[in-house]
C-alpha cells in the first residue's frame, strides 16, 4: 500500500474530530472518502498532509511512518494536496502560484509549467492574471495544477466540485480521471458522492469521525443504505 | 466595497480617490517598465536629497518651528529606519506586532549598558546591540509564533510592556530614572560626534541606505516568496513546503534586528534614556506610518514613516490643535489611498478587482477589467 492510516485520533481541544479512522489507499488508486459536514473527511486529509497533529494512530507513506514528520516536510516524500477552499495564493499571478507549488523542489520548472497548461489550458491563457481575481473553478484549477508542481506520489483533492457549475464540476472530474491515468495516486474528499463514486475505484464512508462502510465505489452506487443517505436514491425509488 | 463604490460613483469622494489613484497607478506603472539607467538615476537623485536635506533652505519650509537637522535624525530618520524594520514582520511575513518598540528599547539599552558599565565603544555595542535584538526577538518568536492574527497581536503587546516594565523596575539599569551619560560614537573620518545632529543624521542615513538595499533583495529571494505566501494563505504555504514556523521566526529575527540596530544608533546621540522613551503608542505609531504608507512596499512604507513623523512637528504653529489637524490628515490619507498611500501594485491589482472572493470579481469586472491591462502591458 502506499499510504496506510491506522487507527488516527484527531482532537480540537477537547473535541475529537477522527475516532480511530483507518484507510488504504493503494498506488495507481482513485480512492474516494465521501460524508456528510463534519464527518471528518477535510480534517483527515489534514492530518495526512501534517497541516493537523493526530493524538495516536499512525500513518505510513511509502513505507516510512511520517505521523511525526511536519506538513512541509512531506511535500518532499510526494504528498500534494489541493487544500479544502482552494487556498489560491489571491496576489500571485497563476504561473507565479504554480511555481509555489515546486517551492520544495529545485531546479528547471518550465516542463512541468507546460505539462500543467496542457492538462489545463484555460490556464495557459491566464498566466498573468492574479489568483484573487479569477473565478472558482479556474481557482480549483490553479489549486490542483499548484498541488501537481510538487510532483507528488499521491494527491489530495478536498472538494473541487464546490461552489461550482455543473459542468465544471464534469470537466475538473475528467481531469482527475487523466492526472490518474498518467500515474498519480489520488486520494479525493468529495461530498458530491455521484460524482466521485463514479470516478474512485474504491471508497469509505465517514460518519462522524468513524468509517462506517468500505467498498469497491461501484457497489457503494448500488448500496440502498448509501443511496438513501448520500445520493437521494430514496426519491429515485419512489 | 467596490462592488458599491461602483454603483454610488457620484460620490464626490470616490471620484477623487479615482482621481488620485490613477496618477499614481501612472507612475507606478511607468516605474515597473522603467529601464535600469532611469531607476538608478532616481535612486542616485533620492540619495543626494537626503544628504542636501539638512541644508537650511530645506529645513525653513519644512520646519519653521524647530530645528530641522534634530528632526531628520529624530523622529524622522528612526521612524523611517523602525518603519523598514517592521515592515519585514507586518508587509512581508503579515504577522501584526504591536510591541515592535521593545526591540528599540533593548537596542538603547545595551548600548547604554555597554557604554556607560562595561565602556565599550560605539562600533561593538552595534554588533553586541544587533545580537541582543535578535536573539530576544528568537525569545520572542518561538513560542507565540505558533498562535496567529488577533492573538499574536496581543501577546507581542505584552512584551512591549514586559521590556518597558522591566527596565522601569530593575536597579540595576537604572529603574525609572534611565541610564545617563551614553557615550557618543567615536570620530570616523575626523568628524566628531557630539552635539551637532549632522553627524548622527548621515550615520543613520547610511544605516537606512544598507537596510533597505538589504530588504530589497531579501524581498526578491526565495525567502521573499516564503513571506508572501504565508501572508497570503498560511495553511497553503505549509503544503508547497514552505517551512512556515521558520520563516515566521526569520522576520521576527530581522525585524528585530534592525529595530536594535534603530536604538543603539538613537541612544549614541541622546545621552540619556529612559523607561517612557518607549511608550506602546510608539509601537502603534510605526505601526501607523507602515499601513498608512502600504504595508509590503518599502518606498511607500517609508514615506509613511516620514509623514507621520513630520506632520506633527510641521505643524507645531498650531500648538494643542497641532494633533488634531495631524489626525485630520490621516484620516483624509486613508479616504483617499485606502491600501495605503503607495500599496505593493499586485496587492493593489487584487483589491481593486474585490478582494479574494470570486462572486465579487464578477460584481465589479468593469473596474477590474481597467486594471488588467495596464497590469499586463508592465510584465
Amino acid at each position: 500500500m502506499l499510504l496506510e492510516i491506522k487507527d488516527i485520533h484527531v482532537h480540537y481541544g477537547k473535541i475529537e474530530a477522527l475516532k480511530g479512522v483507518s484507510l488504504e489507499v493503494g498506488e495507481g488508486e482513485i480512492v474516494t472518502l465521501i460524508g456528510a459536514n463534519g464527518a471528518g473527511k477535510t480534517t483527515t486529509l489534514k492530518t495526512i498532509s501534517g497541516l493537523r497533529n493526530l493524538s495516536s494512530g499512525s500513518i505510513v507513506f511509502d513505507g516510512k511512518d511520517i505521523s511525526r514528520l511536519p506538513g512541509h516536510k512531506r511535500v518532499l516524500v510526494g504528498i500534494g494536496q489541493s487544500p479544502e477552499g482552494r487556498g489560491v495564493f489571491p496576489g500571485m499571478t497563476v504561473t507565479e502560484n504554480l511555481l509555489m507549488g515546486a517551492y520544495a523542489r529545485r531546479g528547471d520548472f518550465s516542463k512541468d509549467l507546460d505539462e500543467v497548461f496542457e492538462l489545463f489550458p484555460r490556464l495557459a491563457e491566464r498566466k498573468n492574471q492574479h489568483g484573487g481575481t479569477m473565478s472558482g473553478g479556474e481557482q480549483q484549477m490553479v489549486a490542483i495544477g499548484r498541488a501537481l508542481m510538487s510532483k507528488p506520489k499521491v494527491l489530495l483533492l478536498d472538494e473541487p466540485s464546490m461552489g461550482l457549475a455543473p459542468m465544471l464540476v464534469a470537466q475538473i472530474f475528467s481531469i482527475i480521471k487523466r492526472i490518474n491515468e498518467r500515474g498519480t495516486t489520488v486520494l479525493l474528499v468529495e461530498q458530491n458522492a455521484q460524482q466521485a463514486l463514479q470516478l474512485a475505484h474504491r471508497a469509505y464512508v465517514l460518519e462522524t469521525g468513524t468509517v462506517v462502510k468500505s467498498a469497491p465505489a461501484a457497489d457503494l452506487l448500488d448500496d440502498p443504505q448509501v443511496r438513501e443517505a448520500y445520493l437521494g436514491g430514496a426519491l429515485g425509488q419512489h | 466595497m467596490n462592488a458599491n463604490s461602483n454603483v454610488r460613483s457620484g460620490n464626490p469622494l470616490t471620484a477623487l480617490r479615482r482621481t488620485v489613484g490613477g496618477y499614481t497607478d501612472g507612475v507606478r506603472d511607468w516605474w515597473a517598465t522603467a529601464p535600469g539607467w532611469a531607476r538608478w538615476t532616481v535612486y542616485a537623485l533620492l540619495i543626494a536629497l537626503a544628504i542636501v536635506a539638512p541644508s537650511d533652505a530645506i529645513g525653513s519650509f519644512m520646519s519653521p518651528h524647530s530645528h530641522w537637522a534634530s528632526l531628520l535624525f529624530s523622529p524622522i530618520g528612526t521612524y523611517v529606519l523602525l518603519a523598514v524594520g517592521l515592515n519585514v514582520v507586518v508587509g512581508q511575513a503579515g504577522l501584526l506586532d504591536l510591541g515592535f518598540v521593545a526591540f528599540y528599547a533593548i537596542g538603547a539599552y545595551t548600548m547604554a549598558i555597554f557604554g556607560t558599565k562595561y565602556g565599550w565603544t560605539f562600533w561593538p555595542v552595534l554588533v553586541v546591540g544587533i545580537f541582543m535584538t535578535a536573539v530576544s526577538g528568537i525569545i520572542l518568536g518561538s513560542p507565540t509564533l505558533r498562535l496567529r492574527g488577533d492573538y499574536l497581536a496581543i501577546v507581542t503587546l505584552g512584551f512591549g510592556e514586559i521590556v518597558r516594565i522591566t527596565a522601569q523596575n530593575t536597579e540595576y539599569i537604572g529603574g525609572s530614572r534611565g541610564i545617563t551619560n551614553i557615550p557618543h560614537p567615536e570620530p570616523i573620518f575626523g568628524v566628531e560626534f557630539f552635539l551637532d545632529p549632522l553627524p548622527y543624521y548621515y550615520l543613520l542615513l547610511a544605516a537606512i541606505i544598507l537596510v533597505v538595499v538589504f530588504a530589497k533583495r531579501l524581498e526578491r529571494s526565495r525567502v521573499g516568496r516564503a513571506w508572501e505566501a504565508i501572508r497570503e494563505d498560511e495553511d497553503a504555504a505549509e503544503l508547497m513546503g514552505v517551512p512556515t514556523f521558520k520563516f515566521k521566526l526569520l522576520a521576527f529575527f530581522i525585524g528585530a534586528m534592525i529595530g536594535g540596530l534603530t536604538g543603539v544608533i538613537w541612544a549614541s546621540k541622546v545621552i540619556a534614556i529612559q523607561p517612557p522613551n518607549f511608550p506602546f503608542i510608539l509601537s502603534a505609531t510605526i505601526l501607523a506610518a507602515v499601513v498608512l504608507g502600504g504595508s509590503g512596499n518599502l518606498p511607500g512604507v517609508m514615506i509613511g514613516a516620514f509623514l507621520i513623523a513630520w506632520l506633527p512637528e510641521r505643524f507645531r504653529g498650531f500648538a494643542d490643535y497641532r494633533i488634531l489637524i495631524f489626525g485630520a490628515a490621516l484620516v483624509l490619507m486613508m479616504a483617499l489611498r485606502p491600501e495605503g498611500l503607495l500599496p505593493p501594485r499586485r496587492r493593489r491589482a487584487v483589491a481593486s478587482a474585490g478582494g479574494t472572493k470570486p462572486e465579487t470579481s464578477a460584481a465589479s469586472g468593469d473596474e477590474a477589467g481597467g486594471d488588467r491591462p495596464a497590469e499586463e502591458v508592465a510584465k
